[in-house]
């Protein structure tokens, strides 16, 4: 080996000292900082996206937890306090929608039931469903943006004529129509089960297009570069060439669609359970609880407020994050 | 090995019995399709009818400038594009249109460099993964496992076996294609397919891997075949040059004889171009400089190229016959001191 004393000199300008001993087993391994940790250094950084994570964590806690916590607090989610109603006006007895020790975030009018064990069991469905949609849409998506993009030619114009048709569907209306055209068990399921796969199926199986037609540019790109002929010049199969060498830089826009996907379902959600198609009655959610209170929210603006704030506060929280993220991956992004 | 030459070469060129590789009545032609029923209505001429051959431990220089085929042809000698027609020998198996998995064992004979190192290397994978992908896509144990070979093809180009679990972008340029080329190395090779292996280099850089070429192909009895367009590089290390010009070989010679006594047209054109760095010169030219050569014109369009001699639109020396009847790519003069043959594709060749 003849030695490079110019590119010697480089190599412990750039990474300090260093010593080269070929034979030993690096004493000291170097730890190269892949792309995405870079990304998780970068936003930690960022102290709006850090908040805004924290709150998203809050929530997917309380989301998880609720099944076990809700029962216990202020008698559940399903229970009718009839006694903490005004028999006359049928609105909560009390200050702020009937707020007491025993319920925190008062009762609601009509029932007594307690908001916030329904808040919490709301955000439950909310969570699972826009968690569940986003996954399905990554996982759509992901699967024509490759077939598309990697494949190309007839492939390629039958995918994006699929996804103009899925982009060009009006998934509200359409969302509507199917539930309620479906009777209240089909297919094995309890009726809140049906309605939450219908949900999942409805505003998962519409959003794949959008990210299918991102993933679908990011391949273009990624199969002209030399490093996907380096590795066919290898031998390796169309397989590993999809998965192993696509595949890992796909990671930072799935990443940023899904974190800013999900507020976008969440909304969603809350719109079908407001017009009342989602979660059914009497289960809890975020939008059913909206369109409830909205017959007396002049008398009881608690009751609209609350489950109006859990919205606004996840959805900005994930937005935020979301937008963090994509900051994180591309710091020339701009703001 | 034994090959019949007259079903390589259409009379033009004796296959070289010791030639690793043998390349014959080589094209490819890309279809240009249009319309609802993708109908083709032409064909990008990219490469169109070349012949060569490389020994083992040799180098051939393949020049040009851009667009005339040169990358095509690195690209169907590693077989990432199938040819049109031709052949491509490679110790005596025609491997022009192998399948992927007949392909696959030949692979660790034919490697590639690429051009560009930022985008040659995945910028997901380690250092590790990246050189270390080569045993794992063709399943060979390594004596001491694919740690230490990678970390010893990492200490063979010149970069710290440390480095294993670095990322690309935590390198330089000259850097990233010293990984490139480790992979490249990691299989053994015979052949190097090098695609503008410096272009995207800076030229203190290209120097250093341009010598660490040189200094792998005596460690290893490297052969290979040398893509630029910028002369000098090309005349440094490369023992044959080959000129080309829209998809055809126009000249193939010594690299000394090449540089000096060019016979075709476009090789002198070619020629006088390259600067020369004479701070002395006071006439405009270093001794021996011929006249700055200006080509009026551009390249014509490989999808409709020029009939018979292809260089005949730009050529101050055509002739009639250089419109209608094509010049074979024929031997002139003898042997070049190291043993070579100089073949021109030329009727009214120069310096003869």
């Amino acid at each position: 080996m003849t030695t490079l004393p110019g590119d010697a000199s480089a190599l412990t300008d750039d990474f300090g000292e260093i010593t080269p001993e070929p034979g030993t087993p690096a004493a000291k391994a170097i730890e190269g900082r892949s792309l995405t940790q870079i990304a998780w250094t970068r936003l930690k950084r960022d102290k709006i996206a850090m908040t805004a994570m924290c709150i998203v964590i809050l929530m997917c806690v309380i989301g998880a937890c609720a099944s076990f916590v809700a029962p216990h607090l202020g008698g559940g989610p399903n229970t009718f306090h009839s006694n903490l109603i005004d028999g006359d006006t049928s609105l909560p007895i009390g200050t702020a929608g009937g707020i007491s020790s025993k319920h925190w975030l008062g009762v609601d009018p009509g029932s007594g039931r307690d908001i916030a064990a329904r808040v919490i069991k709301g955000a439950q469905w909310s969570l699972l469903i826009s968690f569940l949609a986003t996954a399905l849409t990554v996982i759509l998506g992901l699967v024509a943006g490759l077939l598309a993009g990697y494949f190309g030619g007839w492939v390629d114009a039958v995918v994006n004529w699929l996804m103009a048709v899925f982009l060009a569907f009006p998934v509200v209306l359409f969302g509507i129509a199917l539930a309620s055209g479906l009777p209240l068990r089909a297919f094995g399921f309890s009726p809140i089960w049906l309605r939450v796969t219908l949900l999942i199926l409805v505003i998962g199986g519409f959003g794949w297009a959008y990210f299918g037609r991102i993933v679908r540019g990011q391949v273009l790109t990624l199969r002209e570069k030399e490093f996907v002929d380096a590795s066919r010049s290898l031998g390796a199969s169309e397989l590993r060439i999809v998965f192993k060498e696509i595949m890992p830089n796909l990671i930072a826009p799935t990443l940023v669609f899904a974190s800013l996907a999900i507020p976008g379902n969440i909304l969603a959600e809350a719109t079908f359970s407001f017009l009342g198609v989602g979660i059914p009655l009497p289960e809890p959610s975020w939008g059913g609880m909206l369109n409830d209170s909205l017959s007396q929210y002049q008398y009881d603006p608690a009751y609209l407020f609350i489950p109006g704030l859990a919205i606004f506060v996840t959805v900005l929280a994930f937005n935020l994050f979301g937008d963090g993220v994509r900051d994180a991956f591309d710091p020339k992004a701009g703001r | 090995m034994s090959t019949e030459p007259s079903t390589q070469a259409a009379g033009l060129t004796q296959a070289d019995p010791d030639a690793l590789l043998s390349v014959s009545g080589l094209k490819k032609h890309f279809p240009i399709k249009r319309g609802v029923l993708q109908r083709q209505v032409g064909a990008v001429q990219a490469v169109d009818g070349i012949d060569f051959s490389v020994k083992s431990g040799e180098t051939l220089g393949l020049v040009g400038e851009s667009g005339c085929g040169k990358s095509t042809t690195g690209r169907l000698l590693s077989r990432l594009l199938e040819p049109t027609a031709g052949s491509i020998m490679f110790e005596g198996r025609d491997i022009a249109h192998l399948s992927t998995s007949q392909m696959r064992p030949l692979r660790r004979d034919i490697q590639m460099v690429f051009q560009d190192p930022q985008s040659s290397l995945n910028p997901r994978h380690t250092v590790g993964t990246i050189v270390g992908a080569p045993f794992h896509i063709q399943g060979i144990e390594t004596p001491n496992g694919v740690k230490r070979a990678v970390q010893d093809l990492l200490s063979m180009v010149g970069l710290s076996p440390e480095h294993y679990n670095r990322y690309p972008h935590e390198f330089s340029g000259g850097q990233r294609q010293r990984i490139g080329i480790a992979r490249a190395l990691a299989l053994k090779p015979k052949l190097i397919v090098a695609d503008e292996p410096v272009s995207a280099l800076d030229v203190s850089i290209q120097a250093q891997v341009v010598n660490l070429l040189e200094d792998l192909q005596n460690e290893l009895n490297l052969a290979y075949v040398f893509i630029a367009h910028d002369l000098s590089v090309v005349r440094h290390i490369s023992d044959r040059v080959a000129v080309m010009y829209l998809g055809k070989i126009v000249e193939i010679a010594d690299q000394s004889v090449l540089y000096t006594k060019p016979h075709h047209p476009y090789t002198t054109a070619l020629m006088s171009a390259v600067p020369i760095p004479d701070p002395d010169r006071k006439d405009g030219k270093a001794e021996g400089q011929v006249e700055r050569i200006r080509l009026t014109g551009d390249v014509p369009s490989p999808i409709n190229p020029p009939a018979a001699c292809r260089f005949n639109t730009r050529c101050w020396k055509a002739q009639d016959i250089c419109r209608t009847q094509e010049p074979p790519l024929l031997q002139i003069g003898g042997l070049s001191e190291a043993g070579f043959e100089h073949r021109v594709a030329c009727h009214f060749p120069e310096n003869v």
